[in-house]
């Protein structure tokens, strides 16, 4: 009797679980499919009152929402490709090579993921308004590396410490250079790790809100969490636009976190970096 | 100048001994595979680190050009003695206590049930980290919706139940207000600790929960003094992380309620975005930066003390 209730209890706990993730999720598209005179009244029901796909259009046509989706793809992209190069660079210095004070290392990029984004806006608006970088994609890509860079290293430091050196040895003795062994020898076996660590490099980047909202002021240059908080910023709050512009702009990641969810525990757990 | 030599050495490519110009040569390179990067991390943190100390001690206001002059500490006087300031760092750090409990509590329920073995598993560990990937301005810009009485489910779902809180208007309100946030925060966060418990959960071996039970210890006992004390490393690395990014939440306020109603839930980063970008005072917005970047060191310097107790600190 005590099993059985406890294995209904537990199942109940599994579907609070789940429905505490999801259900905000279920609550956007039923939002997103609604039509604006229903948004702007009191709640009725789980379903929408009358289905439509207008606010799907008018992202799209009104508010040229896919802009803010490209511009969100470079500015992660480029970000994070610098940042898997040079931190997987660090990475195979830090594990393989005999250099001395790695602790140092290690310790200085821990310390960089620590410092505060919010002390970086001053400083770095100052001198992107000299340099006139700011509305650039640059003015994002370079701070950006202070979100994905520290936890690529990190990370790949981890994974590349992982894998055996036998194999790297074997090619040495074979007579294959430094640069042959870490491109045809060790790039293929690290390949998952460095994919793992561009996931999370993409992820923070695509997450960011702050440097966007301190760097760009054109709506030409709008990141995704930039331009759905500025839907609101028009005449009236566009909900159901806001609604189905998360519904579009989360459901890659929604997937890429489906899919991926392996990589990204594993790789948010192998050096206990920050999320 | 050995290690030049060493790479025209035929020797040195036949015997492939580890001798002292080959180990040379790997260090050499070792140094130039780690030195990008770290230029890189100096000129985007440690130069604006810098750049802070600098302008923390001028009158620098964007708004009366050419007025710019060293002032010394004033700045940090008059932050340290701005009643605003203190407010702010109130609000931050009753709300670090309020949703970091409540995210490791809901973090360590939800590990433990992943943790279990049962159907649909890898489903439901896939399902809770996809709050955890959208973005934080997403997340509050939704919750905020959520809680409206007109586009939400909040007031509907309080009123279906027949529960007080309907028709409440949240955000005018100075405490419930925090109520919104702090939801969002932890939509958004718990599947992190949740992520880091279980990772430390499952290093703990099946095997002493047997003998545990063996021995007559209950469920609750065999946690109590078992799983938390075997749990502490991945306990306290999850309430680290948690607690920098409350302390430094921005986000989440600024879309959530700018900081009203009144000053009510302005928090500490939100006053330094307000001095710097809103005001255009650089100079006391950089004193303020100083001072939040102190704040967020002092939490490395724990979170590298447990590290080196726990492990060592080279991976």
């Amino acid at each position: 009797m005590r099993r059985w209730f406890g294995q209904s209890g537990f199942y109940a706990l599994v579907v609070i679980i789940i429905l505490y993730s999801l259900f905000p999720f279920y609550w956007v598209f039923k939002s997103s499919m609604e039509s604006s005179i229903s948004l702007n009244q009191p709640t009725t029901g789980m379903l929408p009152v009358q289905w439509t796909l207008v606010h799907y259009q008018a992202i799209f046509a009104v508010e040229n929402f896919l802009r803010p989706l490209l511009n969100s793809m470079f500015v992660a992209g480029v970000t994070t490709i610098i940042s898997v190069i040079l931190g997987s660079m660090a990475a195979y210095g830090l594990a393989r090579m005999p250099i001395k004070g790695k602790a140092a290392i290690l310790g200085f990029v821990l310390l960089v993921s620590f410092f505060p984004q919010i002390a970086m806006v001053g400083p770095l608006y100052l001198v992107f308004r000299h340099l006139q970088w700011l509305n650039t994609y640059q003015s994002l890509i370079i701070p950006y590396l202070i979100l994905a860079l520290p936890i690529t290293t990190w990370i790949l430091t981890a994974f590349f410490g992982q894998i055996p050196q036998d194999i790297e040895e074997a090619a040495m003795v074979d007579g294959a250079t430094i640069r042959q062994t870490i491109l045809k020898v060790f790039a293929p076996i690290a390949l998952p790790g460095i994919f793992t660590a561009a996931i999370l490099g993409f992820l923070l980047s695509w997450n960011d809100f702050l440097f966007a909202l301190s760097f760009i002021q054109s709506p030409n240059m709008d990141t995704v969490p930039l331009a759905l908080v500025n839907f609101r910023n028009a005449y009236y709050v566009h909900y159901g636009q806001i609604y189905a512009g998360v519904v579009v702009a989360s459901l890659p990641i929604a997937l890429i976190v489906l899919f991926l969810q392996q990589r990204i525990e594993s790789g948010l757990t192998a050096g206990s970096v920050k999320g | 100048m050995a290690a030049k030599l060493a790479t025209k050495s035929p020797d040195q490519l036949t015997q492939r001994r580890p001798g002292a110009s080959y180990l040379a040569r790997r260090r050499r390179v070792g140094y130039l595979l780690v030195m990008p990067a770290i230029i890189a991390l100096a000129l985007v943190a440690i130069y604006p680190l810098i750049y802070n100390l600098v302008l923390s001690s001028r009158f620098d206001v964007a708004t009366e050009p050419g007025t710019q002059h060293f002032v010394g500490l004033q700045n940090y006087h008059s932050l340290m003695t701005d009643p605003a300031f203190w407010g702010d760092l109130l609000h931050t750090g009753i709300f670090v206590v309020i949703s970091v409990t409540l995210e490791f509590v809901a973090g360590m329920i939800l590990a433990l049930v992943v943790n279990r073995k049962f159907r649909a598993r890898g489903l439901v560990r896939a399902s809770i980290l996809i709050p955890w990937a959208i973005p934080t301005a997403v997340s509050a810009l939704l919750w905020k919706m959520f809680f409206d009485i007109r586009s939400g489910f909040v007031d509907f779902a309080l009123k279906s139940l027949h529960l007080p809180g309907a028709q409440a208007v949240w955000f005018n309100s100075p405490i419930l207000a925090w109520v919104p946030i702090i939801l969002s925060d932890m939509w958004k966060n718990t599947p992190f600790i949740a992520l880091l418990l279980l990772a430390g959960l499952q290093t703990i071996p099946q095997e002493i929960y047997e003998s545990a039970k063996i021995d007559g210890a209950s469920a609750w006992q065999s946690f109590w003094s078992l799983t938390l004390p075997l749990l502490r490393p991945a306990i306290l690395v999850a309430l680290i992380f948690r607690t920098l990014s409350a302390m430094l939440v921005f986000d989440t306020i600024f879309v959530m309620t700018g900081g009203g109603p009144g000053r009510s839930t302005e928090v500490i980063a939100y006053y330094n975005w307000y001095k710097y970008m809103v005001s255009l005072n650089f100079g006391y917005g950089a004193a303020v930066a100083v001072v939040i970047t102190i704040l967020a060191l002092l939490l490395a310097a724990i979170y590298v003390r447990i590290l080196r107790q726990r492990e060592g600190f080279v991976t």
